[in-house]
């Protein structure tokens, strides 16, 4: 089999011209290697969140196939009606999020100096705070009300299927909910250390958990 | 996660904070690389035991009735342990050896460097990675030390009789749920690091280090992450629900009407093959997590060695996102006799041979770039061509087991075992081996011994060949695997095989004792290491001393000018060009 050789080109060192850089990205640079130590930006923050993201993406879609291979594997499915007080807690966590996002615009306002006055921001964080709480003891109260009814984890694989779902999910806020306090933490120092960074990231986590959230819902209407 | 920017200008001095919970990738580089030696001996050890007993089944082996009491009574093994032992071993060597020494340890030892960057981009979530790795590590082993022992489903975990517990076998219960509950911690762990070397990659390049300019080490570090955060995710809640059906009286992978040990299971409903599809949609990536950052590890050494680059940069980059995006739509050549519909097997079939181009292509590139180069012979790029070797004669036979029509013939055999101990184990082994001998001198400021180096290689490469071929034609005539006798059916005039496979399994990891006891005396002893011993070209060579200071670079980010491997230059007093050089090349490799 023949094989082509690619010699590389014999090439010679210049003396004195001025060195040329080239890249970053695909073709550009990244601009700076001192973003290192800017306040305001860290795109690794924003990458690592995102990537997060998708690892919890390809968690509840591998959780999905499942429900849908263990709902068709067997006619054992039972199929009941969905606690009504997870539409209100939906209301909730949407509502966190629109509180949310007032709330990163006036952190923001106040970290860039547009604004004096912190204390807007903070009702709005810790609103949000207590949304999320909310939200969580909202799912608590729809587990109660199944066990009312008899279902427990595992007297049925659609029981099961929810138990995990909802658990799971109220997990993740929880982790949302830590990130919050650790903005509110951040924030509240009488010199904050909160970098806008930080907060977007939480941001993105947290609006993200609302669109998981409406998924599942609209999963576990349709299949259960 | 921790914020870049919030990186502290001076090391901790305090002991815990500067070797134990340290915040510093190249300290959690290394104690990942030591957390994969001692998983590395211990699987070894426990595949010694093995192979004795396969070569003398009636012999007790001392010592190893301290394992198992009921397991190993006066050191022989019963059928049941023996399966224990081989669940133990492919879990330590997979997850905690070829998973985490490549990617984990290395990686985050020479990522940042070779990025120029002075830190992970989460230093927090590096250390809570490795601590969490360490902790499914240990929750592994606690499964030596429970009543019945550890789980005998194999480190596959194949449903149904992973998830019935005690009444499916011995370790089947608790040693089940611990090795559910080890993989499932092992899981978060690797999707935390996952994250990390992707934002560091993607946002902690220095000034001109554009993304074709990464050497491929990095990029190989890269793509694997890529491929262990949607594996990892998948495996994690394979897990959560198998615990689920231990703990919770669930069923998601029992079916109904199963019965195990003369009992009828009162479960049932489930799908075994649910697992299957869960598993290997984790586990057939795992097999390139592996193979990946040796593939890139080997081509870095190689270059380097060569004195010239490969002949096309590119293709080996594209060749391994390639691989990266096809190993997860060919998992289901591991299920041709699961049962899977017959359309089904073609349909993994095809991706399964196709994504012997890329791979093709990689190894074609690195034997073309080497014919005529005048390769410098040294134990890093000893190992490396070993790697070479061991990709391709473990790989060819890929192709057989691609096709379902053989791998109905194959699958039981230890055709399989030969393969993938030779393209994912042994090739992963000499990829960290090329990787050690090459930045040792980094990462310690001394040299290796090179002679000890060579005959070590040598006594590894010969020996793996010695235990590994002859698996193929046990295969062939039909020696089946996972049995633990041979001696009274139709496979016993194979004995002699496997008498001569246990031989040279026993001389080759003994030989592994002239590794330790080099990267140890060397450690100390070793001949001190200049600042760039084999005139490489990328920046972990730029650094101010060996071990770099602990921001890497003394302070001052570097700034890259060229592409990462520019050999062979002629007109100056070296061959060679760093990256950070300001030197201007005339040369069109560097216009991309």
């Amino acid at each position: 089999m023949a094989i082509t050789v690619h010699e590389p080109s014999h090439t010679t060192i210049g003396q004195s011209k001025p060195a040329s850089s080239s890249g970053g990205g695909w073709g550009g640079v990244p601009s700076s290697a001192a973003w290192l130590r800017l306040e305001d930006s860290s795109p690794a923050s924003r990458t690592g969140v995102w990537a997060g993201l998708g690892a919890i993406t390809m968690t509840f879609a591998a959780f999905t196939s499942a429900m849908i291979v263990r709902q068709g594997s067997s006619y054992d499915w039972q199929h009941f009606v969905l606690p009504s007080v997870l539409y209100c807690n939906t209301a909730v966590l949407l509502a966190s999020s629109v509180v949310l996002e007032l709330a990163r615009k006036r952190v923001s306002a106040f970290l860039r100096g547009q604004v004096k006055q912190r204390s807007t921001a903070m009702l709005t964080l810790w609103l949000t705070l207590g949304l999320g709480l909310l939200f969580v003891g909202g799912q608590y109260v729809a587990w109660m009300e199944l066990r009312a009814q008899g279902l427990y984890l595992a007297t049925n694989p659609s029981a099961s299927f929810f138990y995990l779902f909802t658990a799971l999910h109220a997990l993740h806020i929880l982790g949302g909910l830590c990130g919050l306090s650790l903005v509110i933490w951040r924030f509240s120092k009488q010199v904050p250390t909160l970098r806008i960074s930080t907060l977007s990231a939480v941001s993105y986590y947290w609006h993200f958990m609302d669109v998981l959230w409406i998924y599942l819902l609209i999963l576990l209407w349709m299949r259960i | 996660m921790s914020e870049p920017g919030t990186y502290p200008e001076a090391a901790p001095a305090g002991l815990i904070r500067k070797y134990v919970f340290s915040l510093n990738h190249k300290v959690i580089g290394k104690q990942y690389y030591v957390l994969s030696l001692l998983a590395v001996f211990i699987g070894t050890v426990l595949s010694w035991v093995m192979r004795i007993h396969l070569a003398w089944p009636n012999a007790a082996i001392p010592g190893v009735q301290f394992l198992s009491k009921t397991g190993a009574p006066g050191g022989m093994l019963t059928p049941e342990y023996y399966l224990q032992l081989m669940t133990m071993h492919g879990t330590l060597m997979i997850f905690f050896v070829v998973t985490t020494a490549p990617l984990a340890g290395f990686g985050n030892y020479f990522l940042p460097l070779q990025i120029g960057a002075e830190e992970m981009a989460f230093p927090r979530t590096n250390m809570m990675s490795f601590w969490v790795t360490f902790c499914a590590f240990i929750v592994a082993l606690s499964a030596f030390f429970v009543p019945e022992g550890p789980p005998l489903s194999g480190w596959t975990a194949y449903a149904p009789l992973s998830a019935l517990g005690q009444v499916a076998g011995p370790g089947q219960g608790t040693g089940q749920v611990l090795w559910a509950l080890s993989i499932a911690i092992f899981c978060v762990g690797q999707l935390l690091g996952s994250i990390n070397f992707i934002s560091t990659t993607l946002d902690l390049r220095c000034t001109g280090m554009s993304l074709m300019r990464l050497p491929l080490s990095a990029w190989a570090w890269f793509i694997t992450s890529c491929m262990s955060l949607t594996a990892f995710a998948v495996l994690l809640p394979a897990c959560v629900l198998l615990i689920l059906d231990h703990v919770a009286g669930t069923s998601f992978f029992i079916p109904s009407n199963l019965v195990v040990n003369d009992q009828l299971q009162p479960r049932g409903g489930g799908s075994a093959l649910l697992w299957q599809h869960l598993f290997w949609f984790f586990g057939h990536p795992e097999v390139y997590i592996a193979i990946v950052p040796a593939i890139g590890i080997v081509s870095h050494v190689l270059i380097a060695n060569m004195r010239r680059p490969l002949s096309s940069h590119r293709a080996v980059i594209y060749s391994m996102v390639t691989i990266a995006f096809l190993s997860y739509v060919v998992y289901g050549h591991h299920m041709f006799v699961s049962g899977m519909n017959p359309f089904a097997s073609v349909a993994f079939s095809l991706p399964t041979l196709a994504i012997t181009i890329p791979s093709t292509i990689v190894v074609l590139i690195w034997i073309g770039s080497l014919y005529g180069s005048k390769l410098r012979i040294n134990a890093a790029s000893l190992f490396a061509l070993g790697f070479i070797s061991m990709f391709v004669s473990g790989g060819v036979t890929g192709l057989f087991l691609a096709q379902p029509s053989l791998d109905i013939m194959l699958h039981a055999t230890y055709f399989v075992v030969g393969h993938f101990h030779l393209v994912m184990a042994v090739a992963a082994l000499f990829g960290i081996f090329a990787g050690t001998y090459f930045w040792f001198p980094k990462m310690t400021g001394r040299m290796m011994n090179e002679t000890l180096g060579k005959i070590h290689f040598w006594l590894t490469f010969v020996g793996a060949y010695c235990i590994f071929m002859p698996f193929y034609y046990l295969g062939m005539a039909g020696n089946v695997r996972r049995y633990q006798s041979f001696v009274d059916d139709f496979m016993a005039p194979l004995m002699p095989i496997h008498k001569f496979i246990t031989i040279a399994a026993l001389i080759t990891g003994f030989a592994q004792l002239i590794f330790l006891y080099n990267l140890i005396h060397s450690r100390f002893w070793g001949r001190p290491a200049p600042l760039n011993p084999w005139e490489a070209t990328s920046l972990e060579w730029c650094t101010p001393s060996s071990p770099p200071p602990f921001d890497n670079f003394g302070g001052k980010l570097p700034v890259v000018y060229h592409d990462p491997y520019q050999y062979g230059i002629e007109g100056g007093n070296n061959d060679y060009v760093m990256q950070n050089s300001p030197e201007q090349i005339n040369s069109a490799r560097d216009e991309r």
